[in-house]
């Protein structure tokens, strides 16, 4: 493969007057990855778009190969190599891999698709991935990992010499991410050039040779990445010291107990499991992808409805209640999709503050809403979780960051005084210093009294803020760890623990 | 700029005014009083139950069976009353109960949309089309195509007497702006519509709401053929039939998403203004049922547009 440059040189972009970038250089080469690490809204996702051909830069100028660069429409950018692997994948779930592959440009004979030409070129694209599917399968069949797989057989496809990857992990088990490296890895010896943009800065000091920190879109350093160490890109990303990435927090665990589930089961989902969370616990759940953690945490809330079992809140039994009913009793939940479920997107902050506690303020008779007293409450709480916007209740939240919206879901339950909040990855896709303000309203909500059920991904977070952790496996609860023993090693093995006993049958 | 113009609730308004100032030096005719009470006689019962149909269109539905319930109560409540043979003919409480059993037929209506949309989950779409075949060819079936005369004067009184059509007609818009912006439901009505399945996470009862939805709709077109049934002094099986397009077009004209979420009764208001301001003055250039149709769809399609544009410039994100 012949040597590949890029070169941006004092790329700037302002939107409405407000200047997103500035002064922008980088240089990559062919073979080198470059992380590229900041909060929400320091810039990446604007460079990357001007770098894929999407807008264009207001001033500064790009090269490949030292020849101009000056990409009017994506399809520019895909002609001269570069393959842009977005957050939310892009591929179509109703057509086939091959299909998907193709797309933008079908093998032909006589106008016709040449369908075997297709799939024999796909195989051969699958397996350069590792992935040993068949070409025909459709899409929507495929797990998370296996579309990322996908997307990067469509980079190799279209001849790609830079891929961006954008978050390339969230939705992937932990070895999903270590399957997706390792062929990172081999991309990189074939001379492909790579740009990672990551919130999680392991796997950007694992894949890359280069890191670039951007804040308020500004270039605050770059260079080799074993100059970077860890509380290093952190206290760049922020601009200050971020000593602890968890807040100090007193625990103070009462003695009664808020939940107690008894032998639920739901077959295909969870299997037996029997716990208690006392008041002004936190406890985490940790698991994988597919442990049956998500599943639990929707029939604790009354999403779904378990096939057996008993639960008591408060010491009440409340097994048969709906979701409003438990709601009503001071149960809340934060969901693992913001977008899905979690948000009215194109309503206004105030709008989504204010849904589940407006029954509160509402006459009971004809339902009249007194408006006065709801916005005050609503801008009191707005104002606790620190919301960056908060002048402008009326904002949507689609405009956020997904800090800021995370802040927002968080603002609407604390509004209706939870004596329960189960929080289904809480700090997925947002930035260091939210993730800060988030752990620390769970803290004080825990020292106020509510009892806190904490589902993560992340074990140092789980670590970081839990007082106790229950490790799930294939719908069954394998582990549980107290404050003095937890154990990243111990909490891994027990959540990996049946898969790793199958591969030893196998 | 553009943003905030296409954003604006007042667009349509500013549009009417701006129809009229161009019109008027054209359709001889159209600035006088006597004709901006024609209008506003027109527009009555089409406010109504586009008012009835904004509300569905917030909770991210549609309901295309407005006019088979016109057409259904029409027939229902003037079968009652007609002196020709009708079972309550002459009787004192004959034009009440006449009434309330076209509110029911209508509310009925709604309830069966409501319960196939909410409970069994299908697309408001189809089953609100396919209701209006049934009930569209139920009254025709009924009456045997044949209208029915004949209607006693108290029932006449509302279509007659132009103040007290414009009273009901305030009152249920009133209403129903009070219900859409001051009340539980209203609030309930917005969440369902911009995302289900948050609405029921945080603990609103989805099904619920999108029934209540699709029975204020049946009810107020109910209201809605009163009005009309008694301002054309005929219970007809084919009433309204070709209004439909009026119906869902003056709503989005004013504003109210077909995306759900985002809608008032205000921007509704403007909208059947501005579709009875066009009817009118395109009346008065004497030009053909036809050409209106034409002009008023072009309309529709651009307020479609322009719904289109709104809700996609609202998710771009400023950075």
């Amino acid at each position: 493969m012949k040597p590949w440059t890029l070169g941006l040189n004092d790329i700037g972009k302002s939107y409405f007057g407000v200047q997103v970038l500035k002064g922008i250089s980088l240089q990559l080469a062919s073979g080198r990855t470059l992380g590229l690490v900041g909060e929400n809204g320091a810039g990446k996702s604007t460079l990357m778009n001007i770098l894929g051909g999407n807008t264009p830069a207001d001033v500064g100028s790009m090269t490949i190969n030292e020849q101009p660069y000056r990409p009017s429409n994506p399809r520019d950018a895909e002609d001269l190599g570069i393959a842009f692997i977005h957050q939310e994948l892009n591929l179509f779930s109703n057509l086939s891999i091959a299909e998907n592959l193709f797309l933008t440009s079908f093998p032909c004979k006589l106008g016709w698709i040449d369908r075997q030409t297709m799939i024999a070129r796909s195989v051969s694209f699958l397996k350069q991935v590792g992935l040993n599917l068949s070409p025909k399968l459709r899409v929507e069949n495929l797990s998370a990992g296996e579309r990322q797989l996908v997307e990067i057989a469509k980079a190799l496809r279209q001849d790609a010499k830079l891929i961006i990857l954008d978050e390339p992990t969230t939705s992937l088990s932990s070895r999903e991410s270590d399957k997706l490296f390792e062929l990172l890895g081999i991309l990189k010896s074939r001379g492909i050039a790579m740009i990672y943009i990551s919130h999680v800065l392991r796997d950007v000091q694992r894949v890359c040779d280069e890191v670039a920190v951007l804040r308020d879109g500004s270039l605050i350093g770059s260079g080799p990445i074993y100059e970077f160490g860890e509380s290093r890109l952190v206290s760049m990303m922020v601009g200050r010291d971020l000593d602890n990435q968890f807040p100090p927090r007193k625990t103070s665990i009462g003695p009664d107990k808020q939940l107690e589930a008894m032998h639920l089961s739901s077959p295909g989902a969870i299997y037996d499991i029997s716990f208690d969370l006392h008041v002004g616990e936190v406890l985490g759940i940790a698991g994988l992808m597919g442990s049956g953690r998500t599943e639990l945490a929707r029939i604790l809330f009354g999403l779904d409805s378990a096939a057996s079992g008993t639960l008591k809140f408060s010491g009440r039994e409340i097994t048969n209640l709906s979701t409003s009913q438990r709601i009503v009793q001071g149960m809340a939940m934060l969901t693992e999709s913001r977008r899905e479920d979690g948000l009215c997107m194109p309503a206004s902050i105030d709008d989504n503050i204010g849904l589940v506690v407006v029954p509160k303020y509402a006459s009971k008779r004809m339902g009249v809403v007194r408006q006065k007293p709801l916005s005050l409450a609503i801008k009191t709480i707005r104002d606790a979780v620190r919301l960056t916007s908060s002048a402008d209740g009326q904002k949507c939240v689609q405009t956020l960051s997904g800090g800021n919206q995370q802040k927002v879901v968080l603002a609407k339950w604390l509004l209706n005084s939870p004596k329960l909040l189960i929080l289904d990855e809480p700090t997925r896709g947002i930035d260091v210093g939210a993730k800060f303000e988030v752990y620390r309203l769970i803290g004080e909500l825990a020292e106020s009294g509510a009892a806190i059920l904490v589902i993560s991904s992340e074990i140092e977070e789980l670590i970081g803020i839990c007082d106790r952790i229950l490790v799930m496996s294939r719908g069954e609860i394998k582990d549980e760890l107290t404050h003095g023993e937890f154990d990243r090693e111990r909490i891994l093995r027990s959540a990996m623990h049946t898969e790793l006993v199958q591969e030893d049958v196998l | 700029m553009f943003q905030r113009v296409i954003q604006s609730g007042w667009l349509t308004l500013v549009l009417c005014a701006i129809y009229c100032l161009v019109m008027a030096p054209f359709a001889s005719g159209f600035a006088t009083f006597e004709n901006a009470g024609n209008v506003l006689v027109a527009m009555l019962p089409l406010l109504i139950v586009a008012s009835g149909q904004t509300i569905v269109l917030i909770a991210a539905g549609i309901d295309l069976s407005v006019t088979s319930v016109i057409a259904l109560t029409s027939i229902a409540g003037a079968a009652m009353i007609t002196t020709d043979g009708g079972p309550l003919a002459g009787t004192a409480l004959g034009t009440p109960v006449a009434v309330a059993i076209m509110l029911l037929v209508g509310s009925g209506v709604g309830l069966a949309n409501g319960f196939c949309v909410a409970w069994l989950k299908m697309p408001p779409f189809i089953v609100t089309l396919t209701s209006m075949m049934l009930f569209s060819g139920l009254a025709v079936w009924w009456t045997q195509s044949k209208s029915i005369y004949h209607l006693p004067s108290s029932f006449l009184f509302l279509g007659k007497n132009m103040w007290a059509a414009t009273m009901v007609t305030g009152l249920v818009v009133i209403g129903i702006h009070w219900l859409l912006t001051r009340t539980l439901i209203g609030v309930r009505l917005r969440a369902v519509g911009h995302n289900a399945q948050t609405a029921r996470v945080s603990g609103v009862n989805v099904r619920g709401t999108v029934l209540i939805a699709y029975v204020l709709c049946g009810v107020s077109a109910a209201l809605a053929s009163i009005l009309i049934t008694s301002q054309l002094e005929t219970g007809s099986p084919v009433q309204w039939q070709n209004n439909l397009l009026d119906v869902v077009g003056a709503t989005v004209i004013g504003g109210t998403s077909l995306y759900g979420g985002r809608g008032s009764v205000c921007w509704t208001a403007s909208g059947v203004l501005l579709l009875a301001l066009i009817d009118n003055s395109l009346n008065l250039l004497n030009l053909s049922h036809f050409t209106i149709m034409m002009s008023k769809g072009a309309v529709i399609l651009l307020a479609a547009l322009l719904d289109t544009l709104r809700f996609r410039t609202n998710g771009a994100s400023v950075i």
